[in-house]
């Protein structure tokens, strides 16, 4: 465990941007929280978490695949990849960071998709453990310790210090790359912090949310539910959910016609809109129900079954603040599952 | 702090059911927190009674939802509208979107709705409960020992703190007072935008349009945006577009979608509300709006059943296409 005083912070983020570009959560005029790229003089946010996630850094929303021009009757392919620069994401939250480990069993199984590969490579993710969790949080529900973030190096933000803790060789040649500001120390004061958090945790209203009725294998159980109707009657179809989401992963490949040529770019797509997985046939959901439910069930049903009964929810709560008519991952699990002891 | 309280509604909605007159109801439905309410279909008056809500964030306009819902229900459904909401009911009917005897509307007076991220503002993360006491906002959360009071006033959405009109202009019947049109200052942003050079003007529209990740919520929010197949949705039209490829198809929707819903936009804010990175989405609609009002007189949408947008009429009073030349010389 290393620790650097917070006053310090301003020179620890200078030291990281020497040899790579540094992106951390900083405040918006709104009042809101975004990634953006750290120089001179920009503060780190204290907002809990930041409006949409960190999965853009290695996923983004529209990201070009390859080009093509014509000239006269030929066609000249054009290759768009280029090898990531180095990046540190710093202030990740746990929920985050647990996001990334969805996302790989996705993207890196074979076949493995280079793109996102390269950036997952050449990313150092930088955790920060939470002590204000809000009233949206349900990360303990899906085995997520928020005061214990995973990542490349942990960090724990307390009144006066910041304190590291190098998890793999990437974190430890960042936390080496940044000893001249570091001074070793004991866990004491992180663990006096983890407490305190922990207690706070407990306190959480979505504590007791249980995963009981889910998982692979549910399939036909929860399938034709009768609920799915009334929870999906007011879904405007709108992709709000699927956006902020830092673990949907579903994308579209699209051609855009530049006036002599062609980009063709992959952009995020939303189970929730009309043309998602349009084929030759037709559409396979032709109603919001249908939609609505596959969202839900390839979270806690499909993906599961598929992963060794890993969810694909974090419980960063982004869905619950954001969704137009609050309609949200919470509510279908208490409605379909109810809660633990209930 | 709303005048009429969730009671009122529900012993309304449980008449009207019982008596036959509505099959179902389309109401708020209770969340986890107070303020995350759902819009909901009520088809008892036990399901009324066990999670029907009113309160200070019941913002949600459901006149788009008659659209759909006229067409799959048998019966009528009873729906509650406050003032704002009735504009864009009455904008429907003229557009022939749902028929009038489906449904039975009984108004109801807004004190203003509040904003959930203006509250958080004041009383940060962690709220457990959202209770009313003595017409203030009452709060508990995580981490103050204290219940946090707040004035609704001070938390109020923005298009409440411009509110056009507290009158009904559909209903079959009214629960509470009913209100008068009122004057607001709706469009001084707007006017300041207009003063601005176009530079500054193009920069601030850059700026907030780059934040949007077409999402599709300001759409599929607004009671204007009927369509039954969308032109961004549809492969076969050329402009389909899940996510700008470049900057200028970032702008193109937005604005596009502004222009389409020119005339028959009642100002309803719902775009504003929904989004998610907070763009102030409601300002280029109020610059239609303006303007129209501007060149052809005041009109307002939705005001009455069956008028004619300004866009789709003609008079010899209109004003000639040049207006455009003289407006861009004095830049506004």
């Amino acid at each position: 465990m290393f620790k650097c005083s917070l006053e310090k912070n301003q020179n620890l983020f200078a030291e990281i941007a020497k040899n790579a570009k540094l992106y951390l959560p900083v405040d918006n005029a709104d009042g809101s929280a975004s990634y953006g790229e750290w120089s001179e003089g920009v503060k780190w946010s204290d907002a809990l978490n930041t409006a949409k996630s960190a999965k853009d850094f290695f996923f983004p929303q529209t990201e070009d695949l390859m080009g093509f021009k014509t000239i006269g009757k030929t066609i000249e392919i054009i290759d768009t990849r280029r090898n990531s620069e180095d990046f540190v994401v710093f202030g990740v939250r746990a929920c985050d960071v647990k996001s990334f480990d969805i996302l790989d069993r996705v993207f890196l199984t074979d076949p493995c998709d280079s793109f996102y590969a390269n950036k997952r490579k050449h990313g150092t993710i930088v955790s920060v453990a939470c002590t204000k969790p809000a009233e949206t949080c349900f990360c303990s529900t899906f085995g997520i310790d928020a005061v214990s973030p995973a990542g490349d190096v942990s960090a724990w933000k307390t009144e006066d210090a910041l304190y590291l803790q190098a998890n793999t060789e990437k974190g430890k040649a960042l936390v080496d790359s940044i000893s001249s500001l570091l001074e070793e120390c004991t866990d004491d004061a992180v663990n006096a912090q983890r407490e305190k958090t922990a207690k706070i945790f407990d306190k959480l209203p979505l504590k007791n949310l249980s995963t009981n009725s889910f998982g692979g294998g549910k399939t036909m159980d929860l399938f034709d539910n009768p609920f799915w109707d009334e929870l999906s009657s007011s879904c405007l179809g709108c992709g709000t959910c699927t956006f902020v989401c830092p673990t949907c992963q579903c994308y579209d490949i699209k051609d855009f016609n530049t006036g002599n040529g062609v980009i063709r770019y992959r952009c995020w797509d939303s189970c929730m809109f009309s043309e998602f997985t349009k084929m030759a046939h037709g559409n396979n959901r032709l109603t919001q129900k249908e939609r609505f439910r596959q969202r839900f069930m390839h979270k806690l049903v499909y993906y599961p079954e598929n992963n060794e009964g890993i969810f694909s929810c974090v419980g960063c709560g982004r869905c619950l603040t954001k969704c137009p008519i609050s309609m949200n991952i919470v509510k279908v699990m208490k409605k379909i599952g109810g809660n633990k002891g209930e | 702090m709303q005048k009429i309280i969730g009671e009122q509604l529900i012993d309304k909605a449980s008449e009207l059911l019982s008596n036959g007159t509505v099959s179902c109801v389309l109401g708020w439905g209770l969340g986890e927190f107070g303020y995350d309410v759902t819009p909901t279909l009520f088809k008892s008056v036990e399901d009324l009674k066990k999670g029907f809500v009113f309160n200070d964030f019941c913002g949600a306009n459901f006149s788009k939802y008659l659209v759909e819902k006229t067409r799959k229900l048998d019966g009528k459904i009873l729906v509650f509208l406050k003032p704002c909401d009735t504009y864009s009911f009455n904008q429907l009917l003229t557009e022939h979107r749902f028929e009038r005897e489906k449904v039975y509307v009984v108004g109801i007076p807004c004190d203003g709705m509040a904003d959930i991220s203006k509250v958080k503002a004041v009383t940060g993360e962690g709220i457990l409960t959202i209770g009313e006491e003595n017409g203030k906002i009452v709060v508990t959360t995580l981490y103050e020992d204290e219940p946090v009071i707040i004035d609704v006033e001070e938390v109020l959405a923005e298009r409440c703190i411009n509110c056009k009109s507290k009158k009904h202009v559909a209903f079959d019947e009214i629960i509470g007072e009913e209100g008068k049109v009122v004057e607001s200052g709706r469009f001084d942003e707007v006017a300041r935008l207009e003063s601005l050079t176009p530079d500054e003007r193009f920069a601030f529209w850059q700026n907030e349009l780059s934040k949007c990740i077409r999402c599709n919520a300001c759409r599929d929010a607004c009671p204007a945006c009927t369509c039954e197949k969308c032109v961004f949705d549809n492969p076969a039209s050329g402009v389909e577009n899940k996510s700008p490829a470049n900057s200028f198809e970032e702008k193109m929707f937005h604005i596009i979608r502004a222009f389409h819903v020119a005339g028959r936009c009642t100002d309803c804010g719902e775009c504003s509300r929904v989004c998610p990175q907070n763009i102030p989405l409601h300002l280029l609609n109020r610059k239609l709006i303006k303007d129209m009002n501007e060149f052809y007189g005041e009109y307002q949408a939705g005001e009455k059943v069956g008028s004619r947008a300004p866009l789709v009429d003609y008079t010899t009073e209109d004003i000639e296409p040049c207006e455009v030349f003289d407006r861009r010389d004095k830049n506004v």
